[in-house]
């Protein structure tokens, strides 16, 4: 099935993509081709069929509510690209802040 | 044209848990920025959720106070979108499956109960904090950079959806007061607006009296305190009445409300809606709410604040009985009035010089409390707000303050009124003339001279006695 | 005493440092050496460490393993760089066990691939063949445990990456069961369907290793514990039931020369005294790849989404903070990741979420179940593990559909969170052809023992013939 330029620049906005021109030529083709391949999983009727979202069939795992150490300041900013102050230093977001 | 407000609520609670929803990070409020992260909450490659139990429970007992279904399988859900405070790209939620839906809660009113859907209440984890430097007063607009600090981020919250059933921005006000005393009745967060523990939005639309469908509605957000969310809401409803009664739509937008100008500015408009792709948690399993535990929850919930109103209503005014509860005194009063106390009088003392006082109704013994109410008018008045500001102290007795009652003996009064009237001559002869505001004179002279021990009431009845002799 | 590398089994790596014939330091040292004769022409190896802790047999890690203090990169430029200030479970297991850490190996990025060729730093390439690769995404660990360059190896595996390589390059790898070994700290690929296995030389060694990572964790919510680990000692398989699912064994594109190296193991099976009967998947392998390619890209495109330059990792500055993400990430992801990350948005997108993601959930319930029904009658699944031998370089790398259809063999299993087990059990054209043989969950005793009869009958000599 063929994907439009549109819905792959739509696509490639929801995941945060900066593609080229010659990206969304390029990516729109394979897509669309990936796409008619993968579209064969519609051919089923599984109206009565359940959903499966976890191989094994385990419920209830979670823990308790003591503290476990955190991370020493030094290493949770350890990798960063920049900081300042012991905060982690990002280009202004511009636009609304989506809600919670 | 009477119109007739449509209002729902969205609130967010910050469970006041040891630790985050997903990892063992200790919270702690004012933390030095960035000493409260993991690997988990930083969204390092590799990091994995694993469910905070507490915050489980504890969602469960707040939607069985609201009255709400308890889900046979509740899921996680992950809301896919990018934000700087949102480390993973996604944040952990709930969507089709939540813990509790169908609920209600009794809202008191003037003119009786009016009971507001409970849509559904969910878990999901708090964003960080981003402060935005450069821009004017700290929002994003113009800033030159944004400082993240991931402390916060992780913070299990309950968001609370309302069905639109509230009609007015009064009882909006009232439904979070009693919601909030709620909540913080279960212990299961502090629920304050001013620290952010507790944030509430409100969707509003208008339609005229009558109609039966609903309007387009708007968001209101940014109001901070039970006030400003009244006059946020008071504000759009006016807005949108303005709107409609000129002949215009009101289209949907979302506004923030400032306080101090009672402003509504809109939001810039985003080109498309957010899509956040929803779909199942797949690092964490489903949960289910064993039967047990839910029944024993069940169990320990406290009366509804609503149905305490009305209980305290039939020897009070609603306005009275609703403060007494909003402001979590109302067992103090009950078991204080189950002592003995006169209702008014008790009312009085424990919604006014209590908290005046800063004494915890729970530190009180409503016993001796009842004993101090009764013989309040016996002992001198400096006396009486000693005692109460030591009544919430262990071991409190009223005994003790009520003993230095007032003089009321005749016998011990009367010389000292025979010698203040021996004294003053010319203000008895003044007062026999027809000067009977002078009374209050000698009053106070008799007060001063025993040194406010005596009992205003006795030193009253006996010096017009004398006086008319 | 000479160590030979190309030869040497774990447990045997291991008795020898029992009796002290040699140190572990020594066994490190051995290893190194043939590192630096022989990786130059393989490129197994994204990183070697330093000094090496421990007093066991060395292993390698597939970079998408995290290790505290070594350089973790899944094979993407985006994390050059990245050093993991924790150790994976995994890692941290292997390290309790004192097993020596020799390097980080090559992997396609983010584990999205089938030959290696998708990795930022250069493919691997086939010790049998260099011209040839390895197969992927964990294609560094089988290269390397093949050639003599690590005496085992962990990988991971989402829809074949443990069990194709191993089958292209000659050695044995294991999928286990879904949720027995954990995922805490290993690079998210898709959730549901990642698990880190063993790749070794011989069936025991296998077990040897699956003992050392499996077991519940807390950190990592979705996992179980695992039976406890038999060592196999049987050399026959008799009581086994072995079941040959026709679409496996004759989908379309499987060579000919690893049909026929197949089916004389299978053969082999009766001779050792397995019961061998043909059984049936129906939709199971139809509709297999186009399930996986929808659940595994939608789970990738969520979990690839903290890749933002804000915490770690490449940065690259454009403006405001969405030009930076923007940037960031098409200057750091390669194409089959971006690719990936795109179906999966889509397919997990408003209007397209019940035909796609929805469905293929279903399709998912489907291969399970036929899986459980056809698991009633036998305890083991046998076929090709990969339809070709290992192909050339470059040969597929051009089209994405093509390269896909390399895990139509083992995606099936990986969708009902079954292990597989891959041994090899001939040559075709002199190269090495792979058995796949699946059981239910936490069968991966049985895996063990039938994989160890056959491979001790089939005695197939695992050093690369050009390297003997």
């Amino acid at each position: 099935m063929a994907i439009t330029r549109e819905q792959v620049e739509h696509v490639a906005r929801l995941a945060h993509l900066a593609l080229t021109d010659e990206e969304l030529d390029r990516f729109g083709e394979q897509l669309g081709a990936i796409l008619e391949a993968v579209g064969k999983v519609s051919e089923l009727d599984l109206t009565d069929v359940e959903p499966t979202s976890h191989p094994l069939d385990l419920v209830n795992v979670w823990r308790e509510d003591e503290p476990q150490p955190s991370l020493p300041r030094e290493e949770a900013l350890a990798n960063a690209p920049e900081t300042e102050d012991g905060f982690f230093k990002v280009p202004p977001a511009v636009g609304p802040e989506p809600d919670l | 044209m009477t119109w007739e407000a449509v209002i729902g609520l969205e609130i967010h609670v910050h469970l006041k848990t040891r630790t985050k929803m997903f990892c063992g990070c200790e919270l702690e409020y004012g933390a030095p920025e960035n000493t409260r992260t993991c690997p988990v909450c930083l969204a390092h490659p590799g990091a994995l959720p694993v469910p905070n139990e507490q915050a489980i429970e504890w969602t469960v007992r707040l939607g069985l106070a609201l009255g709400c279904e308890i889900a046979e399988t509740a899921l996680f859900h992950r809301k896919n979108y990018f934000y700087p405070d949102l480390p993973k790209g996604y944040q952990i939620s709930q969507y089709d499956a939540p813990l509790c839906v169908n609920g209600r809660f009794a809202v008191p009113g003037a003119d009786g109960d009016h009971e507001i859907g409970i849509t559904r209440a969910h878990l999901e984890e708090d964003a960080a904090k981003t402060v935005h430097i450069g821009g004017a007063g700290g929002r994003i607009g113009g800033a030159e950079y944004s400082l993240v600090d991931f402390n916060r981020g992780g913070t299990p919250l309950v968001e609370i959806v309302t069905e639109p059933d509230l009609r007015s921005a009064e009882e909006a006000k009232r439904f979070l007061q009693l919601l909030r005393q709620t909540i913080v009745e279960l212990g299961i967060s502090d629920a304050e607006m001013e620290k952010g523990t507790l944030r509430a939005d409100a969707n509003v639309s208008v339609r005229e009296a009558g109609e039966s469908g609903y309007r387009t509605r708007c968001e209101i957000k940014n109001m901070n305190s039970f006030n400003f969310i009244a006059r946020g809401i008071e504000a759009e409803i006016e807005r949108q009445i303005g709107v409609w009664e000129s002949g215009g739509e009101v289209v949907q937008q979302t506004y923030d409300y400032d306080a101090s100008s009672n402003m509504l500015t809109a939001r810039r408009t985003k080109e498309e809606a957010e899509d956040y792709r929803y779909f199942p948690e797949p690092d964490l399993v489903p949960v289910q709410p064993p039967p047990g535990l839910v029944e024993r929850l069940r169990r320990e919930i406290p009366e509804p604040p609503g149905a305490r109103v009305r209980r305290l209503e039939a020897g009070l005014d609603f306005e009275t009985a609703t403060g007494l509860v909003t402001s979590g005194r109302d067992r103090l009063y009950q078991a204080v009035v189950a002592a003995g106390a006169d209702r008014r009088a008790a009312a009085n003392v424990v919604m006014n010089q209590l908290a005046g006082a800063g004494v915890a109704p729970d530190a009180v013994d409503p016993g001796e409390l009842a004993k101090l109410i009764e013989g309040r008018e016996t002992i001198p008045r400096g006396t009486f707000a000693e005692a109460i500001a030591a009544s919430g102290d262990p071991g409190f007795s009223a005994e003790k303050y009520l003993a230095e009652a007032a003089v009321s003996d005749v016998s011990e009064l009367d010389p000292v009124i025979d010698r203040i009237l021996a004294e003053n001559e010319a203000q008895v002869s003044a007062y026999r003339g027809g000067k009977e505001g002078l009374l209050g004179f000698f009053v106070g002279a008799v007060m001063r001279e025993t040194k406010g021990k005596a009992n205003p009431k006795v030193v009253n009845e006996r010096l017009r006695e004398k006086l008319s002799a | 005493m000479t160590v030979d590398t190309l030869r040497l089994t774990a447990e045997d790596a291991m008795r020898l440092v029992e009796r002290g014939e040699v140190s572990s330091r020594e066994l490190w040292e051995a290893y190194r050496a043939a590192i630096d004769e022989r990786d130059g022409e393989l490129h197994c190896y994204l990183t070697l460490t330093g000094e090496p802790e421990g007093d066991g047999v060395p292993i390698a890690l597939k970079d998408v393993i995290g290790t505290k203090g070594v350089e973790t990169t899944a094979g993407s430029k985006i994390l050059k760089g990245y050093v993991p200030v924790y150790d994976s479970t995994v890692a941290a297991r292997v390290k309790e066990a004192g097993l020596p850490l020799l390097g980080k190996t090559n992997t396609d990025e983010f584990a999205m691939g089938s030959s290696t060729e998708n990795s930022a730093f250069g493919p691997s390439h086939n010790p049998w063949d260099p011209t040839r690769v390895p197969g992927g995404s964990g294609g560094g660990s089988a290269a390397a445990v093949a050639a003599g360059l690590a005496p085992w190896a962990l990988g991971s595996d989402t829809g074949g990456s443990i069990k194709q390589p191993a089958a292209l390059c000659g050695i044995v790898g294991l999928r286990p069961t879904y949720g027995t070994v954990s995922r805490y700290g290993i690079v998210a690929f898709a959730s549901s369907l990642d698990q880190v296995g063993p790749t070794t030389k011989t069936v025991r060694d296998c077990a040897l290793l699956y003992r050392v990572i499996a077991g519940r964790d807390p950190m990592d919510s979705t996992t179980a514990d695992a039976p406890p680990v038999d060592l196999p000692e049987a050399e026959d398989l008799k009581g086994v039931r072995v079941g040959v699912p026709r679409e496996l064994n004759e989908a379309e594109g499987i060579e000919p020369g690893v049909r026929e190296a197949v089916e004389r193991a299978i053969e082999l099976c009766r001779t050792l005294g397995a019961e061998v009967g043909e059984t049936s998947l129906p939709r199971s392998v139809d509709y297999g790849l186009s399930c996986y390619y929808l659940i595994a890209p939608a789970e990738a495109s969520s979990n690839l989404a903290r890749y933002d330059g804000v915490r770690y990792g490449l940065r690259v500055t454009d403006g405001g903070y969405h030009g930076m993400v923007e940037r960031t990430r098409d200057e750091g992801f390669g194409d089959e990741p971006k690719r990936r990350i795109m179906l999966g948005a889509y397919a997990l997108s408003a209007g397209y979420y019940e035909a796609f993601y929805g469905q293929a959930q279903k399709v998912r319930t489907v291969i399970a179940d036929e899986h459980r029904a056809a698991f009633e009658s036998f305890d083991v699944l046998v076929s090709p593990t990969s339809p070709t031998v290992a192909f050339a370089l470059g040969a597929k790398a051009q089209d994405p559909l093509a390269m896909y259809l390399s895990d139509l063999l083992t995606i099936p299993s990986c969708m009902a969170g079954l292990p597989g087990l891959n041994i090899p059990c001939g040559l075709s054209d002199g190269l090495p052809v792979g058995l796949q043989l699946v059981g239910p969950q936490f069968s991966e005793n049985t895996l063990f023992r039938v994989g160890h009869a056959l491979e001790r009958a089939l005695d197939f000599d695992y050093v690369p013939e050009r390297l003997r």
